[in-house]
């Protein structure tokens, strides 16, 4: 009873600060104890995860609807922002899944860390990474969440523009840019809606009643609300990214390191699709079904668009990027029909890409390790020179491209399925329009994963190379196949 | 008759009640500054250490009475009005002192390794902290005229102080021409002000200005004088279209001076605009109001395209320092329908912009140290030899571009705060978005600066690290911890809430 009352009240900042305590204590050791530092990375992030593990275990699946693990205290009072945190059923399977990604990802680092090596810095960066994602998961408070969403620029930033490949600055400052000119849209959204709502807190759901009084009433504009809701689908389109704001993705994930390119793939662009439902869903709702139309009409353009993108990618990594702007559309197509089933859909969907290209990207970084190149022409006969290898590569395209019984499959099928029958307010003919597009994005999916496994991994090997330091990378990968396969149908919980 | 006429002006004549503890903090400033001139002349050439440590003891002491005041809480009025000591007067007295603090710890190396005349140079810098700390109290037109003044006079000598090389000396004349001039303008329009209104007590000339009366239809030459006014502190600002001395001046400065009248200077105008604005000219706000925003539009967008071309990282500062007073005077321009938010949000933001300002001199000055030059691609690879500094120089490059949890992020948000508020008008929504496509513009150039420092190569190949005296270590210290606690806490918007001019 205690140890509940502890966690209640701490457990979740505890679960985000962690990190953060963690990368001070690295930025503290001297540079050269490599291994301790190691350890106090990996330390921090595993003593994250056992105290977030704790949480989730003592969290109450059956009223996932509302928000548990409350902590409400008054932070920067004169402009009414306050440190409100909770979790609820939405943001568990998204927390769980950075938890999981992030100690992975330190592990994979162990004896891979990119040039210019200086594992000091690239695991601060990492961490104070970690504490952004996870304070944006847990945040119920629109500043606060603003602050975690922003706090994971910077690390980006500099993984990206530091430790990455050649065009590195360029992709760098390009994900910057076109980040923060969605932010700043956004805030000023958040402050509107402030505004809107009656000015008295920036908490979430006060701010989502204080809409739905005014609505009630009748006194608040409908182009207002529709702009608002413009101002923050800027904001987290970028993130996801939607169509026409894509650009800055494949750059920034073939340019990344290993490491970055898997966090940004399995936890950045959740924040995107989460802040819609969390913050622009949640709190303008009839200001949703008036964009939703447009939503998924984006969304499904950026199915068939990064279909088409993969087609013509050369490079592994760029290929997968790609194959990112599409998965990323059957989850906003997901959200845009605004009904339950469409929003767990998107949810799984999230956690499905998470997990999926997450290890998508650490094979590349793999194969790329071993033969220096991932130009898809050069690679060849991946399943004779590394099987093991191969196999997992083999796994994961399944995975991606929804096989059912992967996660994939979750992710996918459902979202199509939703659009058949969309919200009150939608039109009918439109959504199953999307439907039978989407649906014609996954044939497409399939077409290019497979043909990346068929120019990878068949045939025979263009190059000679005998690798073995194969077996240490596959115990991380392992773990991520099993968990991947195994999560085939607990279903993801979502409110409205 | 010379007698009688003495008598009858005497008898006339009330001695002012003189309240010490008020005046304490000038009256400590005004005896360090003596003792600083003293010492000057009694040590030798060549032990002149202990001048910067007079001076900073001296400013130290002065915010002893400042905080004593704060505690005692009461707001204190003297000469008729003239002189106000009140919450607003105590947290800028405190900033200008705590910067000039931090400048004088920039400058005890740089003033001591270099051919400068040494006393004389806190003695002017203490002048001209005397007279931002009157400017933040007067609340006269007189008052803070000869405030401004006693300001900006050591302040275009200190400009011009690399006596023999022409940028400084170029640095000191147009600083000097141009601030001559805006006082002239400003002049002009105090004495039209002051003409319509028959007082130069500020609150009497909000009276007379809301009203309108005088003689005839005077509406046109209120406009006029407040505009006049307007202008003359547009260019202690810099704002556009009258910033064009500020990245010559301070390009030609030295360094720690830079920093002061990029920091404190700017502080001092915008202290002596929100007294105008908010006392005298609140019942113009038709006429405040659009100026306003089309010079903080106008500001922040010029300022930010021509640093997006700076190669030389004091003059990209110096203009980025100028695309910071646009956002400075942005909530200005809502001071109709939200005084109360836009006196917070000027405040607030200069706090957190002294800080992070004054870090990223600092950290220039460290550089500048070792590589003798301010060029941008000299900054390269700074991260291999330099890491503390690099950090340091990162938090305030993305202090200034707005990146929670750093201070600058709470700025901006105050600013964009106070022109949506309480109601969303068209001219605070579109000066809000021409604020935050501002900020993404300005990122581009502050983090060239980083990439610079991470991701490029050393240029010289000379990896020797930068050796760092106390002192500016000192700097460093307290202008870092300043900038984030104010990021993560509402330290700074308290101050801010409690720095109003107007009535609770």
């Amino acid at each position: 009873m205690d140890n509940n009352a502890f966690l209640t009240s701490w457990g979740l900042s505890l679960m985000v600060f962690l990190p953060l305590a963690g990368a001070l204590l690295v930025m503290l050791l001297p540079k050269a104890e490599e291994q301790m530092i190691k350890v106090a990375a990996l330390g921090a992030s595993l003593a994250s995860a056992a105290v977030g593990v704790a949480v989730l275990a003592d969290f109450d699946y059956d009223s996932a609807e509302t928000l548990q693990f409350v902590v409400d205290k008054t932070w920067i009072e004169v402009i009414r922002s306050n440190y409100l945190v909770g979790i609820d059923g939405l943001s568990v399977p998204l927390i769980a899944l950075t938890l999981l990604i992030t100690p992975l990802v330190i592990v994979y680092s162990w004896n891979h860390f990119p040039e210019p090596h200086n594992p000091k810095a690239f695991l601060t960066l990492m961490l104070v990474l970690h504490t952004g994602m996870l304070g944006s998961f847990v945040a119920q408070d629109l500043i606060l969440f603003f602050v975690f969403f922003e706090i994971v620029l910077l690390p980006m930033y500099f993984m990206i523009g530091v430790w990455g490949g050649e065009q590195r600055q360029y992709a760098a400052i390009k994900f910057f840019l076109y980040t923060l000119f969605g932010s700043a849209l956004m805030i000023v959204s958040f402050l509107a809606v402030f505004f809107v709502a009656g000015g008295e807190s920036f908490s979430m759901v006060a701010l989502a009643e204080g809409v739905a009084d005014r609505n009630a009433a009748g006194d608040l504009a409908m182009i207002t609300q529709v702009l608002i809701f413009g101002g923050m689908f800027m904001g987290f389109g970028i993130k996801v990214p939607m169509f026409p704001f894509h650009t800055w993705l494949p750059d920034a994930h073939t340019q990344a390191p290993t490491q970055g390119s898997v966090i940004l793939a399995a936890v950045l662009l959740k924040l995107g699709t989460y802040g819609f439902i969390r913050v622009a869903l949640f709190i303008l709702p009839e200001a949703a079904v008036k964009w939703a139309p447009y939503i998924g009409g984006l969304a499904v353009i950026g199915i068939i668009y990064g279909a088409l993108g993969c087609l013509a990618q050369t490079d592994m990594k760029r290929l997968i990027a790609f194959s990112s702007v599409a998965h990323m559309g059957f989850v906003m197509l997901g959200i845009s029909t605004l009904t339950t089933f469409g929003l767990n859909a998107a949810v799984f969907g999230m956690v499905a890409h998470g997990l999926i290209t997450g290890m998508l990207f650490f094979v590349a970084g793999s194969v790329k390790e071993r033969f220096h190149t991932l130009e898809i022409k050069r690679l060849g006969g991946l399943l004779l020179q590394a099987p093991k290898m191969g196999w997992i590569l083999g796994f994961c395209i399944m995975a991606s491209l929804g096989l059912p019984g992967l996660a994939g499959f979750w992710g996918e099928f459902p979202a199509i399925l939703s659009a058949y029958e969309p919200g009150a307010g939608l039109s009918e003919e439109l959504f199953r329009t999307y439907m039978v597009i989407a649906a014609i994005g996954t044939v497409l999916a399939a077409g290019y994963l497979l043909w990346l496994f068929q120019r990878t991994a068949f045939g025979t090997p263009s190059e000679e190379f005998a690798d073995a330091d194969i077996d240490d990378v596959h115990v991380t990968e392992w773990i991520r196949g099993s968990r991947c396969s195994s999560s085939s149908s607990c279903s993801a919980c979502s409110r409205t | 008759m010379l007698a009688s006429l003495l008598q009858s002006a005497a008898s006339t004549f009330d001695s002012p009640v003189i309240d010490f503890h008020a005046l304490a903090p000038e009256l400590v400033l005004i005896g360090a500054i003596v003792v600083v001139l003293l010492v000057d002349l009694f040590t030798p050439e060549g032990s002149r250490g202990i001048v910067p440590q007079v001076a900073g003891i001296g400013i130290l002491a002065s915010l002893v009475p400042v905080l004593t005041l704060a505690l005692d809480g009461a707001d204190r009025t003297m000469f008729g009005g003239a002189y106000v000591v009140d919450n607003f007067a105590l947290v800028l007295k405190a900033m200008f002192l705590l910067t000039a603090y931090v400048v004088v710890l920039l400058s005890t190396n740089y003033i001591a390794e270099g051919d400068y005349a040494e006393g004389e140079y806190y003695f002017l810098l203490l002048c001209s902290l005397l007279g931002m700390t009157v400017m933040a109290s007067s609340r006269d037109l007189i008052t803070m005229f000869v405030a401004l003044e006693l300001l900006s006079i050591p302040a275009y000598m200190l400009a011009g102080w690399r006596k023999r090389d022409l940028h400084g000396n170029e640095a000191g004349v147009k600083y000097y021409l141009m601030g001559v001039f805006a006082s002239a303008v400003m002049l002009y329009g105090m004495s039209l002000l002051f003409g319509l209104s028959g007082s130069t007590l500020l609150a009497d000339i909000g009276t007379a200005v809301a009203r309108g009366d005088g003689f005839g239809d005077t509406t046109p030459f209120i406009t006029l004088g407040v505009v006049l006014v307007v202008v003359g502190f547009a260019f202690k600002v810099s704002a556009v279209p009258f910033h064009t001395w500020a990245p010559d001046t301070y390009e030609g400065a030295p360094t720690p001076v830079t920093a002061f009248l990029a920091v404190s200077a700017k502080a001092a105008g915008f202290v002596a605009l929100l007294q105008l604005i908010m006392l005298a000219f609140i019942g113009r706000d038709d006429v405040v109001g659009p100026l306003m925003w089309v010079l903080a539009a106008l500001t922040m967008t010029v300022g930010n395209l021509i640093a997006l071309r700076q190669t030389n990282i004091i003059r990209m500062l110096a203009y980025s320092g100028v695309a910071q007073a646009g956002f400075m005077l942005a909530p200005l321009a809502v001071v109709g329908t939200n005084a109360e938010g836009a006196m917070r949000a000027v405040v607030t933001y200069l706090l957190i912009y002294a800080a992070m300002n004054l870090g990223a001199f600092a950290v220039v000055l460290a550089v500048a140290r070792k590589t003798r030059s301010a060029e941008i691609d000299t900054w390269g690879g700074l991260f291999e030899y330099a890491p503390g500094l690099t950090v340091l120089m990162t938090v305030f490059l993305f202090s200034l571009a707005g990146i929670p949890p750093l201070g600058g992020w709470l700025a901006k948000f105050v600013v964009f705060q106070a022109l949506l508020s309480p109601d969303l008008t068209a001219g605070g929504v579109a000066l809000a978005v021409v604020v935050g496509v501002n900020s993404v513009i300005a990122l581009y150039y502050y983090a060239n600066i980083a990439r610079q420092m991470w991701m490029n190569p050393v240029p010289d190949g000379d990896r020797t690290p930068v050796r760092i005296p106390f002192s500016l270590a000192a700097a460093l210290a307290l202008s870092v911890v300043v900038t984030v606690v104010f990021g993560v806490s509402n330290l700074a918007t308290r101050f801010g809430d409690l720095a109003t001019l107007l009535p609770a």
